[in-house]
């Protein structure tokens, strides 16, 4: 056995190395493409970055309704609501144009004119879910971090699927972490559907890779696939999320039809890095929110709708099998500010 | 992404170089940026308000010298800042008691039945106790099976009911079973709950009122956002917890809620745990935590990283190669290949303190190593064994392989030296300087 102090001196040694090659080539590369865009755009952000407060302030200078007081306020209501800086700045700058526009606002029409400018920000699902384009099997893949609720919310769906009278499978490809496929198969005897799962630490591609198989041979409707949790920076684990998912194109072409990114509602900014690296890695398609039965109010969607464009399809209200919503934007809206 | 904080004053303060003193004026756009940062960093919002009114206070009347950059100047009191409010007076981990108890409490997912797993193995492997594990989360589908399997892994005992559903009985059977095994530590892991929910919280009250823990630890997600405040506080009224442990604090993790909580509610920071292996459960450092909050920078996780992303044969081949001078394009395009494996680059560089400013002058693509790959690919194994043999009229078919302009080969040619060079020379560094970088 090597000491944990060799051990680390040896990684040292090599992230020296690394970062050297790193930084001549990137310096090298630096030349060949050229940062003037770059540059510009960091500059630009910047700009829109400072003083956001004053500038507040002076477009309502002289209305004596929608005053500093309130836009603080509603600033104040954003970012305790998770909704991140730069999101807020955008949906103030958003509020500060339109009462330009408008010259006179109150404060129960900036309250509306408010909830606009957020819903805009939310991305619209429904056209997915027009029935004509349903392919079949419809296979969704379930993605997160750890302890998001991947397991309760694919559970949760497949009951769901059930009662609008679906035929629904289950994928167990969760077969890393301790007791994940005994908690998916409870699952799926409340859901009363059919599960396909390996023994513990068995490949998860060829888990959904079978799962796959299965589906298509007893012409199921919808299979949804279980994976296990994992910390967006780990990119070995990454990149064996990518290949669960080439694994089930292999036998459907075409499918996954839906990456399910799946989003604890009381996380904070690391939602936004969640959102890129599993994006990066599967192509995310939506978003499920859980947790949201708790007193946090998952505004970071928000930041996450107005960066990467993905829609919330639905959201997760507590541990029995029926609470899962359909994602209701206006409602969701209304909870920011309560 | 990593705003570098220390980045971002630096040229904040470049005005008032001269100036002689910090003062109300001169200060108060740096104070807008710290705040931003703590935002950015999940600290909650009124809490980074009081912290940087703090700051100032300390900060104001401070002398600006010439020698010192105003900027390092008021990172350091940041941090220093923060640190010492994360720190504070420490207080042991206490395992006394007959058996002693440890009551495991939390949100949903935050990961207890993990940690009660982790803290088991500590106990038994780091402090000679003789643990049992005790699944008291009687709700979640198969979070028992969760504990004996995690109880197998470490070598410990679990105590399972599975036909109870009232866990203050579980839990005093659990205590007596304790006593009657010899074992000296029970940890109690309990279901995930919200603060909200009455019922699961009086629940969890009982169950203390019942065992009488001498610690209780309240597992908390360390990208919890705004919210943390609330939960800790709802959590500490009720439990009066002795302390906290966070959880998943892994690579591009901020943390925020490290200093919301100890802020809320006074209570130590007893552990942190990353990873998933039974073994990754450490003591809570103040100071790696401040940085980590204001995105300065964490070497320590950066060469953890590379630890889990690197083949150590390979390594210590590469760095002899190095040390004779033999480094040559065939090691170059490997080392390529380990590097991507790392992640995310930029965040890479990042993670390196004072690096901030310095990548985001360069545009950064996933795909950046690309052309250089296609310029080594073009090279014979021959070449690639022997760079110095590479004459232009091998450059230009390298050229014309890669379907590069000469003088971007000639540019490699170059910057390869330069690289050989650099790394023969470095191991005399404890972190190499960045070339090709303004610092």
């Amino acid at each position: 056995m090597k000491s944990c102090s060799e051990h680390t001196g040896t990684a040292f040694v090599f992230l020296k190395y690394s970062i050297t090659i790193y930084s001549y080539s990137m310096g090298l590369f630096g030349k060949i493409f050229g940062k003037k865009e770059k540059e510009s755009l960091e500059k630009g952000m910047e700009k829109t970055r400072t003083g956001f407060l004053s500038k507040i302030t002076k477009a309502i200078a002289g209305k004596s309704t929608v005053d500093e007081e309130v836009l603080d306020e509603l600033e104040t209501a954003l970012i305790a609501a998770d909704v991140g800086l730069d999101t807020t700045i955008h949906i103030i700058n958003q509020v500060e144009k339109r009462v330009k526009e408008d010259k006179y606002v109150s404060t129960s029409e900036l309250n509306t004119l408010l909830k606009d400018e957020i819903a805009q920000l939310l991305v619209d699902h429904s056209k997915a879910d027009e029935p004509a384009s349903i392919p079949k099997p419809y296979v969704i893949l379930v993605v997160g971090v750890n302890g998001v609720g991947k397991t309760t919310t694919i559970g949760k769906l497949a009951y769901q699927f059930k009662q609008a009278g679906k035929s629904v499978m289950l994928g167990a490809a969760d077969t890393f972490r301790a007791a994940a496929v005994d908690q998916l198969t409870i699952w799926s005897e409340r859901a009363g559907v059919p599960i396909i799962k390996q023994p513990m630490g068995s490949d998860p591609a060829a888990v959904a890779f079978d799962a796959a198989k299965s589906a298509v041979a007893k012409d199921i409707d919808v299979l949804l696939i279980d994976t296990a949790g994992r910390l967006q920076n780990k990119q070995h684990l990454m990149d064996e999320l990518s290949k669960i998912k080439r694994s089930i194109t292999k036998v459907i072409p075409g499918a996954p039809h839906e990456v399910m990114l799946v989003l604890d509602g009381s996380t904070g900014q690391n939602a936004l890095e969640q959102a890129r690296q599993f994006t990066a890695a599967t192509d995310v398609s939506a978003l499920v929110i859980t947790k949201l039965d708790g007193t946090a109010k998952g505004g970071v969607v928000l930041a996450i709708a107005h960066q990467f464009q993905i829609p919330v399809k639905y959201i997760g209200v507590g541990e029995k099998i029926d609470e899962l919503l359909s994602f209701d934007k206006k409602a969701f809206v209304d909870t920011l500010f309560e | 992404m990593f705003n570098n904080l220390t980045d971002k004053l630096e040229s904040a303060f470049k005005n008032i170089k001269g100036e002689g003193r910090i003062n109300e004026l001169n200060i108060a756009n740096t104070l807008k940026d710290i705040r931003r940062a703590l935002i950015d960093a999940d600290v909650n919002y009124k809490i980074a308000k009081e912290f940087t009114d703090k700051v100032k206070e300390k900060a104001v009347g401070e002398k600006v010298l010439n020698a010192i950059s105003p900027g390092q100047l008021m990172v350091k009191i940041v941090k220093d800042e923060l640190a010492s409010l994360m720190g504070g007076t420490q207080a042991a981990f206490s395992i006394s008691g007959k058996p002693a108890i440890i009551l495991i409490a939390g949100l949903q997912g935050s990961g207890k039945t993990t940690l009660s797993g982790k803290l088991a193995y500590f106990l038994k492997n780091k402090k000679g106790k003789n643990p049992l594990l005790v699944a008291a989360d009687v709700y979640r589908p198969a979070a028992i099976n969760q504990l004996h399997v995690l109880g197998e892994q470490v070598g410990v005992d679990v105590y399972s009911e599975s036909d109870n559903k009232d866990v203050v009985l579980i839990a005093q059977n659990a205590i007596a079973e304790a006593k009657k095994l010899n074992k000296n530590v029970v940890i109690i892991d309990t279901a995930g709950r919200l603060a909200i929910d009455e019922e699961m919280m009086t629940e969890v009250a009982h169950i203390k009122e019942a065992v009488n823990p001498s610690e209780i630890l309240f597992v908390v997600d360390s990208m919890t956002g705004q919210d943390a405040v609330n939960t800790a506080k709802a959590f500490n009224d009720r439990l009066d917890f002795t302390g906290v442990v966070l959880t998943k604090l892994d690579g591009d993790t901020r943390g925020g809620a490290a200093l919301s909580i100890k802020y809320t509610v006074e209570k130590p920071i007893k552990f942190v745990s990353n990873g998933e292996k039974m073994e990754m459960l450490d003591e809570f450092y103040p100071e790696r935590m401040a940085q980590r909050i204001l995105g300065m920078g964490d070497i320590t996780s950066l060469v953890e990283k590379a630890q889990e992303n690197y083949d150590e044969e390979q390594a210590k081949k590469l760095e002899k190669k190095i040390r004779r001078n033999q480094f040559d394009f065939q090691d170059f395009l490997e080392q390529l290949q380990q590097i991507k494996k790392m992640g995310n680059l930029k965040d890479i560089m990042g993670m390196i303190p004072g690096m901030g400013k310095a990548i985001k002058d360069v545009d950064i693509k996933d795909d950046a190593f690309k052309g250089i790959e296609a310029i080594i690919k073009s090279m014979t194994p021959f070449e690639r064994a022997n760079p110095d043999i590479i004459t232009q009229s091998r450059r230009q078919r390298l050229a014309r392989g890669s379907g590069k302009d000469i003088s971007e080969i000639n540019a490699l040619m170059k910057q390869f030296d330069q690289m050989r060079q650099m790394m023969k020379n470095m191991n005399k560094m404890p972190i190499p300087k960045m070339p090709g970088f303004k610092r």
